[in-house]
């Protein structure tokens, strides 16, 4: 699941992972940044602003390739569905957006597993901005990009920030043909479309098993 | 052309002072005037005591001096001490948090020394790091565009020893350790074969870079003064020509 920050995309998985479970499929979350290895090294670095975007992309890499080996790939060896809170494209759209380079990036990730499928959830960004101020969230530092020192206002900069984000996001999903929910409606509408992508996706995984087994 | 905006031609190896890479876009280092010299070698082979004496002689005649090592930065320390303490790190894991701990000292320390002129030593460079990941079976062309962020030292100095003096002289020193023996790699459960294994292939990694980073291979078995008279030989030689500048040079 992919999408920037206010675009609802924890909200659909949290609903998409009920379904999946009430209908009898194993499922296990992951969530982008949580491994306990690199937490120290990133809450230290975030607190004193001290993150290049250089060592904010390779922690980030660090954590997902914990995840990867410990929260990844034994839930797929063990036959579960792995809804991942934010994947790969994730650093490719954050990091090209803070300057890193594009091929550096994606050949840094060359090491993860293949999603079987990616949606993005689309969002423009005032909508985001909206959302996200109705929480009465404080925007955090590196979400809004205030370590670029584009403006010293945090919903400016979250403005500026998140906008090359999505501009890097239209670019992955051409390239990696990542499925696009338009995330504008109603968290309900948006689930109905969300449920009709994975439900597909499904039948076609089950539809190759059953002519792998005749 | 117009020759006066080019910085002077390398002495060798045309990426030293240079990205190897990629590189960091948004860090330029064109014309950086300070210079890179890296100290590699195994445990052992006496990096630290030859960069105090390198340092020693370089500040006499007037150059600035800065020296960095290898996992010292201050955002990463603490946590590969705790990685390393426990057993969860794989080899992955491993190679990331060190090259995270690389880009905070490059773009804190390195870069910003060469900017300014200095003469930075780097005891170990990354040539550990990808000597390290190659025994561990980590992909060959996937850690070096990893470390495509780096920048290529302007010398790259390799204290060679072989296996028997390099056993003996850590095991006198500070003794065998769970990562410098291996251990993680499970290549036996006998600790000493475990490390003379590991050691072993570490030099053949080292060997087999020598080549395709350009190293200066000097044995480092020879007394410490004969080490350092060899080092300060091909340095003083490299900053002569470096110091002469870019327009007398001939084409």
């Amino acid at each position: 699941m992919e999408g920037i920050d206010g675009s609802g995309k924890t909200t659909q998985l949290a609903l998409l992972a009920k379904w999946l479970s009430a209908a009898g499929h194993p499922v296990f979350m992951t969530e982008w940044n949580s491994s306990a290895l690199v937490k120290a090294a990133t809450k230290a670095g975030k607190k004193k602003n001290a993150l290049t975007p250089m060592t904010f992309s390779l922690l980030h890499a660090t954590d997902f390739a914990d995840r990867l080996l410990y929260n990844i790939i034994p839930p797929l060896k063990a036959g579960m569905i792995v809804l991942a809170d934010r994947y790969s494209y994730t650093a490719f759209a954050r990091d090209a957006a803070r300057g890193v380079d594009r091929r550096w990036v994606r050949e840094l990730y060359s090491f993860a597993a293949k999603p079987d499928m990616a949606v993005y959830f689309r969002v423009p960004i005032d909508v985001s901005v909206d959302r996200l101020l109705a929480r009465r969230v404080k925007l955090k530092f590196y979400e809004a990009g205030l370590d670029m020192g584009w403006s010293t206002n945090a919903v400016e900069s979250f403005r500026m920030f998140q906008g090359k984000v999505l501009d890097e996001y239209d670019r992955l999903v051409e390239e990696y043909g990542l499925s696009v929910v338009n995330a504008i409606g109603s968290i309900t509408e948006q689930q109905r479309v969300f449920r009709k992508l994975v439900s597909q996706h499904l039948e076609i995984e089950n539809h190759e098993q059953l002519d792998e087994s005749a | 052309m117009n020759s006066s905006t080019n910085p002077p031609e390398p002495t060798e190896g045309s990426r030293a002072g240079h990205y190897y890479s990629y590189g960091i876009p948004y860090l330029s280092i064109d014309n950086y005037p300070g210079k890179l010299i890296a100290i590699e070698g195994t445990d052992g082979v006496g990096r630290s005591t030859q960069i105090r004496l390198l340092r020693e002689w370089l500040e006499i005649q007037g150059y600035g001096v800065i020296e960095t090592g290898w996992t010292r930065s201050e955002l990463m320390q603490p946590t590969i001490e705790v990685a390393k303490g426990s057993n969860t790190l794989n080899k992955l894991t491993f190679v990331l948090l060190y090259a995270t701990d690389f880009a905070d000292r490059l773009e804190k320390e390195i870069i910003p020394a060469l900017k300014a002129g200095f003469i930075v030593l780097s005891d170990r460079y990354i040539f550990t790091a990808l000597a390290r990941a190659g025994v561990r079976g980590v992909d060959r062309a996937w850690i070096r565009n990893l470390y495509g962020f780096g920048i290529a030292p302007h010398l790259v100095f390799y204290l060679r020893i072989d296996e028997k003096t390099l056993i003996r002289r850590v095991l006198q020193s500070r003794g065998m350790d769970y990562w410098e023996s291996g251990m993680d790699l499970k290549l036996g459960d006998d600790i000493y074969e475990s490390f003379r294994a590991y050691q072993k292939a570490l030099l053949k990694e080292y060997g087999s870079m020598a080549d395709e980073f350009g190293f200066r291979v000097l044995d480092a078995r020879r007394k410490v003064e004969v080490i350092q008279d060899e080092l300060r030989r091909q340095i003083a030689g490299f900053l002569a020509e470096a110091d002469v500048p870019a327009a007398v040079r001939t084409e």
